[in-house]
């Protein structure tokens, strides 16, 4: 592959800003995501072409998934009882680890050497694909960008479109490196070189894996999205299926997938409908012909519990991993989604992450935002990611011997330093005497001020005071009023 | 304590003193702006379909199993997967009867295991029928059956689909009610809007990426 057009590996050892510093330095990749942004952009806007209509369906989207927040134990019991009726097994995880072993007890009681698997951001979060890879097990991803990046030994880089950082001439190199078709860079080609190799995968694969969209608890049925076919691939033609979901994932009823599944098609790709919309409330009857005889679902937590027990932290488990929020991010479109160095990245990363990692391993995501509220404005269920930035911001810095233990990692950021200069200024602030005597001297000594004053003075010019103050300037003005005498 | 045990009751202690969210879910929302006159039903669904390639063909109960054969013949497929004891599958059988040069058909008539190799590799087309579509979004919509299972409308490279036009609904919270879905979900149902596609490359959109490369409409006008 051509060494120039190479996206650089993300390298363990590189924290976010050393990452995002690189990144920018990147013009491919910074070209690659500004098109990509701008096009998913316009296409949501066309999609929501009328403003009333937008706001009524975001405001039922976030209502819905208020409600089933707000019975979310029950509506798991629920939709736990109705898929065990129907024939499906249902598991429950705590940690990647748990979910992972769950997996693996699955595969190893089928003696499965091959999983192919539908794109599903919890398996990323679990790496599901290296933790069967390390145990022999081939884990093969079948999404078309999802495929494009697993061959490329590399993780997502957006939630919905997964190669988005790579042109079509870097998928071409990858190919002819990796599976030594012939170099091109024509969409279609590279598209049926995919199908080949995939369709031969699924007519082998001993499991098929997937993700789930919506679970509705009502139904006892797992919703699945996707406009390749790879995912009822994934889930029709090998013996076994097994899904894998977050706990927040659940909606009551079969009506409340209408409007967040239109939420959902809209906000991320800007189309109407996947080509796909694949209910599934069962492994295959005693009277069918086909479908896998097992259906598993796991339900992982993964630090979820976490967000949801706090009110506000919890509306952080409204979201149905559309994709907007970093769409419309304009520090996701500069740095890419490799930058952020987890599962998740953008602002949805931002305000989950920490929640699945620990505050303190992801110190600096909830300050890489501008908090220009973009993310905010087009959630489709209203979550409002910019007063959780600087909800995580406080919980940043809280003092370790907070009584309030919020999350994991928390006060990671704390500095008593900072936390003494910010009371003092709150004092000078507060009060006229030190203001008056602060401002006297600060204005006279003004030429005393540093020229170098860490990170700001990299990219601005030094703060210096005015000669003469404001409130000087204005008791001046009035004195020379008629009348003020 | 079991993974199980542990989460719902973290969740229950989250809950301490609160009380469930009111359902307030306000219909027109999701119908009103997606409302079709009987006569514009076919035309929205039409330029829906269409706008992401499929082909769609307007015939008649009399005429379909005609107009079948002869895009059959020139796509100049191999054979054409069809349910025989069904309705519309009796209706293929008898027109293929009389009209000899028309490629073989075949049946899904037993377990995907017992012929999965045939499916996958020599298995060029597929004809099923619908449960009807929605206007709305331009989607078919498919309950798979033994007659007609899962498979059938996805690992064929081309699938024609049967659809009356007495069936094309508005909008999906519309079907969800008068199917009484909720009710007595199937295994498996869909909603199918277009042959397979991707843009996972610099978002360009190619079709045929796992599923079928053509998807055929015949909407039967007066069915």
């Amino acid at each position: 592959m051509n060494t120039q057009t190479r996206i650089p590996a993300v390298e363990i050892h590189e924290d976010f800003r050393a990452r995002a510093r690189k990144a920018l330095a990147d013009p491919q990749l910074r070209k690659n995501f500004r098109t990509a942004m701008d096009s998913l952009m316009t296409k949501r806007a066309v999609a929501f072409s009328d403003a009333d209509e937008r706001e009524g369906l975001r405001t039922l989207g976030n209502a819905i998934k208020a409600r089933a927040l707000s019975k979310l134990p029950d509506l798991l019991e629920q939709l736990e009882t109705n898929l065990t009726r129907n024939g499906v097994n249902v598991h429950w995880a705590e940690t990647v680890d748990e979910a992972n072993a769950i997996v693996l007890s699955i595969v190893e009681a089928h003696e499965a050497k091959q999983v192919i698997k539908g794109k599903s951001m919890v398996s990323e979060e679990m790496e599901m694909n290296d933790f069967l890879g390390e145990r022999g097990i081939e884990c093969l991803e079948a999404d078309m960008g999802e495929y494009i990046v697993q061959l490329d030994h590399e993780k997502p880089s957006h939630i919905i479109m997964p190669a988005i950082h790579k042109n079509a001439k870097q998928v071409g190199a990858l190919f002819h490196d990796k599976l030594g078709v012939d170099y091109t860079n024509d969409v279609d080609q590279l598209i049926q070189v995919g199908r080949k190799v995939l369709r031969q995968k699924f007519f082998e694969a001993d499991i098929g894996v997937s993700g789930v969209n919506f679970a509705i608890a009502e139904t006892g049925t797992l919703l699945l999205v996707e406009n390749e076919g790879n995912g009822r691939m994934c889930t029709t033609v090998p013996p076994v299926h097994i899904a894998v979901t977050g706990i927040e994932k659940v909606v009551e009823t079969l009506r409340d997938v209408v409007p967040l599944l239109s939420l959902l098609t809209r906000s991320s790709l800007g189309i109407p409908i996947t080509t796909y919309v694949n209910m599934i409330s069962g492994p295959r009857k005693a009277d069918e012909l086909d479908g896998p005889q097992e259906v598993h679902l796991v339900l992982l937590d993964n630090g979820r519990t976490q967000a949801f027990a706090d009110s506000e932290l919890r509306q952080t488990l409204n979201c149905i991993r559309c994709g907007a929020c970093m769409n419309h991010c304009p520090v996701y479109t500069r740095i890419g989604g490799h930058a952020y160095g987890e599962v998740y990245p953008g602002p949805i990363g931002k305000i989950i992450t920490p929640h699945m990692v620990g505050l303190k391993n992801v110190p600096d995501h909830p300050s890489a935002s501008s908090l220009c509220g973009a993310c905010g404005e087009v959630c489709p269920v209203k979550i409002p990611i910019p007063s959780l930035l600087r909800r995580l911001r406080e919980e940043n810095v809280k003092a370790p011997d907070s009584p309030h233990q919020v999350m994991r990692g928390q006060g990671s950021k704390y500095s008593p330093k900072e936390r003494f200069i910010w009371n003092a200024w709150a004092r000078l602030n507060s009060s006229p005497t030190l203001y008056r005597l602060f401002i006297f001297f600060a204005t006279r000594l003004r030429n005393l001020t540093p020229s170098n004053v860490g990170p700001w003075t990299q990219n601005h010019s030094a703060p210096k005071p005015a000669a003469r103050s404001l409130h000087d300037m204005a008791r001046e003005h009035l004195a020379k009023q008629p009348g003020n005498k | 304590m079991s993974a199980r045990e542990n989460i719902l009751n973290k969740l229950r202690n989250s809950l301490t003193g609160t009380t469930p969210i009111a359902d307030t879910f306000d219909v027109d929302l999701v119908t009103k702006p997606w409302t079709y006159a009987p006569e514009e039903r076919i035309a929205q669904l039409r330029k829906l379909m269409e706008a992401v390639h499929t082909e769609v063909h307007l015939s008649s109960e009399r005429d379909w199993p005609e107009l079948l054969g002869k895009l059959v013949s020139e796509r100049q497929l191999p054979s054409l997967l069809i349910a025989p004891g069904t309705p519309h599958g009796r209706r293929v059988s008898e027109h293929w009867e009389v009209n000899p040069q028309l490629p073989p058909l075949k049946a899904y008539d037993r377990p995907i295991e017992e012929w999965k190799f045939e499916l996958f590799d020599d298995t060029p087309a597929s004809l099923t029928t619908t449960l009807g579509a929605i206007a709305a979004t331009g989607s078919l919509i498919m309950w798979p059956t033994r007659e007609e299972p899962r498979l059938m409308s996805l690992v064929p490279p081309v699938h024609f689909a049967l659809l009356k036009a007495s069936e094309i609904h508005d909008n999906f919270y519309e079907v969800q009610q008068k199917q009484n879905w909720a009710t007595g979900m199937p295994t498996n149902a869909l909603l199918v809007s277009g042959p397979s596609k991707t843009a996972d490359i610099e978002q360009v959109l190619a079709y045929g990426a796992h599923g079928p490369k053509d998807l055929v409409v015949l909407i039967l006008e007066d069915a």
